[in-house]
């Protein structure tokens, strides 16, 4: 039985150019960028070519982006290092409470740590209000962060209004743009956005390779102490090879957004029709027009999200629950809950499917057929 | 490869060495094995490390050295309902649950089956030590061969429908054997340590643990003459028979717990080991479950355990028109404790056990819950 991939929001593939581009950094290339002879300076050749081609992609300046092991060292930097660096203007921090668990985690640190953070709800299509962030801000709010596409629902937040409410205000605006990198555009000063988390695994690139933007403009303490890399902000020595592959996996996707989007887009609304063919009971979260091409997450009522993935695996179809569910401990999704309260069954039976390079129409009309008919038995055997 | 590759097993893993071994002997046998892991309750150790996590992660290492997918469920609320009331409940009436034999009946072999069934598999295995026989067509439970191991005490209250699903790896191994395939696999869980006690309780304090859910209501150690010999912290905290930590000093032989009455709120001791009052020559049980409809009714002899790794004693079973049993003990039997199972053998097939109810001497019930 041929396995399904339908995870992509959790990681994608690497794409064999980007591989191709990572290898001769490790073979030939191998110097260290720091280093004062020709072999230092290749490798820093490398690397600073990498980092202008990904600046140039959200339209920052080189000088802006730090490279991190991934997102959540990126966010942890973002929350983290402005506040530290910043609390002599306020300690107060607003984000909401759909976050990745990379922000909601680090703010729950930071309020043990003495700051205050406002958790803004989400309505019932898991948006936030742009209204709410105007009223909870104050005099002593220094960091705004809010992701740019939710990671479960794929719900896109209005960043650019959010932006404009910010330009008059001294808090800085984060987003993190993980799951938003490489398929919608982004331009960081249009856009009003001081700091912004991407990582390189969720668009064919390697794992262990993100980025932080900071504008120029932002301050911000590191997280860690040694050397001078990263301009002091991310000291040790640079994971080279992937910084090329980071940098291959955005080429490969620019000015190519809206041709990803159009056929990602496609796969979602096969899925949805096959699904609606089968004759199966579902429901989408989040309002379909405003989510990303890429993720969909739907309910199935009556069913077990539990006993759901696992049938779907054992019949080749890799999903996932946006809910955390290591060691059986199935947290209700916090994005689910917050748009429809802990109690609605919604929360309970909700799959996360995500469309990406390891699909095809047909296997994504087959994986929609697998659910199907494993929805049937399931709901046959009840 | 055989035709096994075709039979979906699901294997319920603990984390523990005996269910890793269960699971590894179904994968060389060639069976389409599933590992599932599954979580009863929410529980952090002392370095506020969930300790469901760290069995998980031991699942995980071992299903990947098995090359077998792994998964978890989450049975916590299921095993509160079922399993938690009632064992808070049997202490409330002065009774000594036996957590274990509810869990297997409610959560291993019915919520958990229902759930690998409806993950297409063919049958349920675990790591119990106790053996099934299937012999023109009937169905049954033989004990596990080593002695000293052998589980089918808790496994009681299963049918042989359901047995019809079950498979017990273990059964025909020694303990000893089982570390040693493990060891000889290099199965992380080769050296871990046996979990000892009731699930949810671990390691911890039992009187601490209980008396988070149930007040505690100290009172007054008497004889049953009605001599006052000194405190008790609260009548759950005591068994039947008990001798430790009654801190009763004094000359003679040690004290013993003989009996509860709970209206009272007075704890009865006695003195000796062999105090008359311990003894009983009969029992009720309730929630007798036969493995397979038993034919000699309404009355036969067989063997019989009151307790958990007891030497069986000859007892003459009287099936009750309401379904209870009647035991009467072949020899008199110290320390029968309400709440316990009473479970039988025909050799070494279990035909099944009840709930002991009520306990009695010369024809009279003994007020050892009153």
């Amino acid at each position: 039985m041929e396995t399904i991939y339908l995870d992509h929001a959790a990681t994608t593939p690497i794409d064999p150019a980007v591989i191709e581009a990572m290898l001769p950094l490790m073979s030939d290339v191998f110097g260290n960028p720091s280093s004062v002879h020709s072999y230092g300076r290749k490798a820093r050749q490398s690397l600073d070519e990498a980092r202008r081609t990904i600046a140039q992609r959200i339209h920052a300046h080189e000088k802006e982006v730090t490279f991190t092991s991934g997102g959540t060292e990126a966010d942890n930097l973002a929350l983290i290092g402005t506040a530290l660096a910043n609390k002599d203007r306020g300690k107060h921090i607003i984000t909401t409470v759909q976050e990745h668990h990379a922000t909601l985690h680090t703010a729950e640190y930071l309020e043990r740590e003495g700051f205050e953070v406002t958790y803004l709800p989400v309505d019932e299509n898991g948006v936030i209000k742009v209204e709410d962030v105007r009223e909870a801000l104050t005099a002593e709010t220094i960091l705004v962060s809010v992701m740019y596409v939710n990671n479960e629902t794929g719900t896109i937040q209005p960043i650019q209004e959010i932006g404009d409410l910010l330009k008059e205000h001294q808090a800085y605006f984060h987003t993190d743009a993980v799951q938003a990198f490489g398929l919608l555009e982004i331009d960081v000063k249009k856009m009003g956005i001081d700091l912004l988390t991407a990582t390189a695994h969720k668009i064919n690139g390697p794992k262990g390779i993100g980025l932080l933007y900071a504008g120029k403009h932002v301050k911000l303490q590191p997280l860690a102490y040694g050397g001078e890399q990263e301009r002091k902000r991310r000291p040790g020595t640079e994971n080279v090879a992937n910084v090329v592959g980071f940098q291959k996996a955005v080429e490969l996707r620019t000015n190519k957004e809206a041709e990803y989007r159009n056929l990602y887009q496609a796969y979602k609304e096969l899925f949805i029709q096959t699904l609606q063919e089968e004759g199966i009971a579902f429901e989408v979260n989040g309002k379909l027009e405003n989510t990303i091409p890429s993720i969909i997450n739907i309910s199935f009522p009556h069913m077990n999200v539990e006993s759901l993935l696992v049938n779907f695996d054992l019949n080749g179809v890799a999903a996932s629950s946006g809910s955390a569910c290591t060691a059986g401990s199935i947290e209700p999704s916090h994005v689910l809950v917050a748009m429809y309260g802990a109690n609605n069954e919604r929360t309970k039976n909700a799959v996360r499917f995500s469309f990406g390079s390891a699909n095809t129409k047909e296997n994504v009309k087959e994986a929609a057929e697998r659910v199907a008919g494993i929805v049937k038995r399931m709901m046959k055997n009840r | 490869m055989n035709d096994n590759q075709h039979i979906r097993v699901v294997v319920g893993m603990s984390g523990g060495v005996d269910s890793s071994v269960a699971a590894l002997l179904l994968k060389q046998q060639g069976y389409d094995v599933v590992g599932i892991f599954m979580k009863n309750w929410d529980d952090t150790d002392e370095n506020g490390v969930c300790t469901a996590t760290e069995d998980f992660d031991d699942v995980v290492r071992v299903c990947n050295q098995l090359d077998i997918p792994y998964y978890a469920v989450n049975f916590e609320k299921q095993y509160w309902d079922k399993v938690f009331t009632y064992f808070l409940d049997e202490y409330k009436a002065g009774r000594t649950p036996n957590p274990d034999v509810m869990c297997n009946k409610e959560i291993k072999f019915k919520a958990f089956m229902d759930h690998a069934m409806s993950l297409g598999a063919d049958f349920l295995a675990t790591g119990h030590y106790a053996q099934i026989r299937e012999q023109d067509g009937k169905v049954e439970m033989l004990r596990g061969v080593d002695q000293n191991k052998d589980q089918t005490y808790f496994l009681n209250q299963l049918s042989a429908d359901v047995l019809k699903k079950v498979m017990f790896p273990l059964g025909h191994l020694p303990k000893k054997e089982v570390r040693k395939i493990a060891l000889e696999h290099n199965l992380v869980t080769a050296t871990k340590k046996d979990s000892t006690g009731i699930c949810f309780i671990g390691e911890r304090n039992f009187k601490e643990f209980l008396s988070n859910y149930l007040p505690a209501q100290p009172g007054e150690m008497q004889t049953f003459d009605g001599v006052v010999k000194g405190k008790h912290d609260g009548l759950m905290y005591y068994t039947l028979g008990q001798r430790q930590g009654l801190g009763i000093g004094g000359p003679g032989e040690p004290w013993f717990v003989v009996g509860k009455n709970l209206q009272k709120n007075i704890l009865y001791v006695e003195q000796g080991y062999t105090h008359d009052s311990l003894y009983s020559d009969g029992l009720i049980a309730t929630d007798v479950n036969w493995i397979n409809p038993v034919e000699s009714a309404p009355s036969f002899s067989c063997t019989a355990k009151f307790r958990y790794r007891q030497a069986d004693s000859e007892v003459k079973v009287e099936v009750l028109e309401d379904g209870n049993v009647r035991v009467i003990f072949r020899e008199q039997q110290r320390a029968i404790t309400p709440g316990q199972a009473v479970v039988f053998y025909q050799d070494d097939v279990c035909l099944g056990g009840g709930t002991i109810d009520k306990v009695f001497k010369d024809g009279s019930f003994l007020d050892y819950v009153g």
